[in-house]
């Protein structure tokens, strides 16, 4: 019987030690994820190369991978972490109201979304930009050849308002068909529906790989518009706010300072001072985020520095095979830049 | 004291008083629940910093909608985004409406047909069409019967003049040019004209029991008019043909695939539910109606116009109703088809947009109920005008 109470009563210690907030934990999302042991990371509901499951469920792409590396952060597991497929259309208000603890959808940073909606967004993981893609057998090359075209997108996204603007400025004719899901406006533009179909050119290019012949589609070379896509947070958590920037800024750093997920162990004993920094073997960085100090060496050794996801899902070692473009590393003549960890 | 638990016992034992008690407690829990979910409401709208409002409405919409049927262009307000919407749902709702009950009507007799075949075919329809899942059927006709269709380019044509391809249907229109306005009056009064026509020939009819010929002079009215008024005025109207121009054709009217299929799911799937409501009607009336018809000498179709058919309608006219409002509110599925309705346009792209949910939400909320309980009110009067006459 006394047996019985003590591990009841060990059993009720453990529940509050886990709930009950530690002070310097940090603030009260990092304290729920640790509560519950794992990330619920909002992504999308399939785009290759971003956010895309397997036969299997398990799920690959660059916003996944931040979600693990935010995982490895916390939990030093990149398993611990559980992804909620959303549609452009549900997917602030999943936000919102707390169903996820971050969105790392190939969402677009715009200033009505980061005042209006009240979220917060924590840096860019794919500078991308809205472009067409049309039959080749249409003959057209160019984006300035499609007035009078039928382009078929899907609702909810920057998309409809860029090509709205795209044909307003230049004069031109278009009608628009917008979808609620993707595949259906991919299927719509595949039977014909549409001349063109619009998304960020980053999903053109995954979107051509899934039709019946992709060689028979030709991606127009023009941008018409900013798409930075990057992860979101709820406003009012600063705390979890910076975890989710750091993860992404550590990746970035990493590959700039040459420490990918083959040479940690060596670069543990490295004595650059930026680099003894970033590894958490000089100051407490990690700790003021409320995590261990070690948290960069757990993202880059189980998920790879910036370099190492954008190759393995979108570059050149993925079958979508983007060029890096505007995400080199500014170093590069790229935009990709993380300020310095000190 | 006795007398005061006896002075209660007899009010909560009468059965008035008990049920004002009951009805005052539901009243209260139903006023806590809506209190607390306002509350509620209002609370995560605080915590999240945003302010309700429907300021929102007047400002740009930015966004293009492929169906309008009132001008509309990127540089409108979310509040004509809402209304090209409603009017798209309307439009389907009011065509799918027609098509749906001459439909329904047509295989309900059917099911009642002496004609094994047609009989067995009606059957079929309904058990089909009534048991697979709308939406379903509406993303079949959209992707599978549509969309197989050939482009503009290799299109099927009808004299050159009719067009089908997965485009849509195109059609020739016709374009009113000044001066039209005559001819604009002149089927006005056509149709008024058509109208006194018909009621002086009922009148005639209920007084002398025979009248003349009313439909001749009904359409005669309703055809001469309009067309001595474009005599007249030189006919100012022409008449756009679509002809392909670019990527697609121009010119003329265009239906949309995305209405079309929708339209062709929508009155389908209802019809079948309104054949079974017919034929319901039909065999409620009793046998004896019938017989005594044919024994007039009435051939079985007057029967069924004259004696059948005005009898079932007192039974089918309820029940009809709430398929026409199913219908409407089934129309909402058009956002799987991209058909620019209330709810893809309004609680769709504008929602997202602006982010004012609840707003948005509830203003559609309100929309479908505002028409619902329009139809049902119309077709409550119609039911009032056919009930039986009890003299």
């Amino acid at each position: 019987m006394t047996r019985h109470w003590n591990s009841l009563a060990f059993a009720g210690f453990a529940v509050l030690s886990l709930t009950s907030p530690a002070i310097g934990a940090g603030g009260p999302t990092l304290q729920q994820v640790k509560a519950k042991g794992f990330v619920q990371c909002g992504v999308s509901d399939g785009l290759q190369g971003f956010s895309n499951p397997d036969d299997a469920g398990n799920w690959s792409g660059i916003d996944v991978d931040v979600c693990r590396a935010l995982a490895a952060a916390i939990f030093g597991d990149t398993n611990a972490v559980r992804f909620t497929p959303m549609t452009a259309k549900e997917r602030f208000t999943g936000l919102q109201h707390g169903e996820v603890d971050l969105l790392s959808r190939n969402t677009t940073i715009t200033m009505q979304r980061d005042v209006a909606l009240n979220l917060e967004f924590t840096g860019v993981t794919y500078y991308d930009g809205q472009g067409f893609i049309v039959k080749k057998e249409s003959g057209v090359t160019s984006a300035n050849d499609l007035g009078g075209a039928t382009v078929c997108t899907q609702t909810g996204t920057t998309t409809e308002l860029n090509v709205a603007d795209f044909f307003r400025v230049r004069g031109l004719e278009y009608k628009i068909v917008a979808f609620d899901k993707e595949a259906q406006a991919v299927e719509a533009y595949e039977q014909g529906r549409c001349d063109t179909y619009t998304t960020d050119q980053s999903g053109l290019f995954a979107i051509r790989l899934k039709l019946a012949n992709p060689d028979a589609h030709l991606i127009l070379p023009e941008i018409i518009s900013k798409e930075p896509l990057g992860p979101a947070v709820r406003q009012g958590d600063d705390n979890w706010e910076d975890i989710v920037r750091w993860t992404l800024y550590a990746m970035v750093n990493a590959e700039e300072l040459g420490v990918s997920s083959s040479n940690i162990d060596e670069m543990l004993k490295s004595e650059n001072p930026e680099i003894r920094r970033l590894l958490g073997v000089e100051g407490s960085f990690g700790e003021s985020l409320g995590l261990s100090n070690d948290w960069a060496v757990n993202i880059i050794r189980r998920v790879g520095n910036y370099g190492e996801i954008f190759d393995r899902n979108v570059g050149a070692g993925s079958p979508l095979k983007i060029e890096r473009g505007y995400n080199k590393l500014w170093k590069e003549g790229g935009l990709q830049y993380a300020p310095p960890i000190r | 004291m006795k007398r005061r638990s006896d002075a209660f016992s007899s009010l909560a034992g009468d059965p008035r008083i008990r049920g004002i008690i009951a009805q005052v407690i539901l009243l209260a829990v139903l006023a806590g629940v809506f209190g607390w979910l306002i509350s509620n409401a209002a609370d995560a709208l605080s915590r999240q910093g945003k302010v309700f409002g429907f300021e929102f409405l007047n400002d740009t919409a930015g966004f293009g909608i492929i169906q309008t049927l009132v001008p509309y262009t990127e540089r409108s307000s979310y509040g004509r985004a809402l209304l090209v919407g409603l009017l798209n749902t309307l439009l389907v709702a009011a065509l799918g409406i027609i098509i749906a009950t001459v439909l329904g009507f047509l295989i309900g007799i059917g099911r009642l047909s002496q004609n094994w075949l047609i009989r067995q075919i009606a059957t079929v329809y309904v058990e089909t069409l009534r048991n697979l899942p709308l939406l379903l059927q509406i993303v079949f006709w959209y992707f599978a019967v549509i969309g197989s269709l050939p482009g503009p380019k290799q299109g099927y044509s009808l004299f050159g003049t009719f067009f089908l391809n997965n485009r849509g249907v195109f059609l020739p229109s016709l374009v009113l040019e000044p001066g039209s306005g005559v001819l604009a009056i002149s089927l006005v009064l056509g149709v008024v004209l058509a109208g006194v026509i018909f009621f002086v020939a009922r009148v005639q009819r209920l007084r002398e029991g025979r009248s003349f010929a009313a439909l001749p002079a009904a359409i005669l009215a309703l055809i001469g008019l309009p067309l001595a008024a474009l005599i007249a005025t030189d006919f100012p109207v022409s008449l756009s043909w679509p002809a392909l121009k670019g990527f697609n054709f121009q010119g003329g009217v265009q239906l949309l695939p995305e209405l079309f299929a929708l339209l062709v799911a929508l009155s389908t799937y209802t019809a079948s539910y309104i054949a079974e409501i017919v034929r319901a009607g039909i065999e409620g009336v009793p046998r004896g109606q019938s017989e005594a018809a044919l024994s007039l000498g009435l051939t079985r179709a007057q029967a069924l116009r004259f004696v059948i058919v005005p009898q079932a309608m007192r039974i089918i006219v309820p029940p009809l109703a709430s398929q026409y409002l199913n219908l409407t509110k089934n129309s909402s599925l058009a956002v799987a088809i991209a058909y620019p309705d209330l709810v893809s346009v309004f609680a769709g792209t504008a929602l997202n947009q602006t982010g004012k949910a609840i707003e948005i939400i509830l203003m559609t909320m309100l929309v479908y109920l505002s028409i619902s309980l329009f139809t049902a009110f119309a077709m409550n009067i119609y039911n009032a005008r056919i009930k039986l006459t009890e003299r």
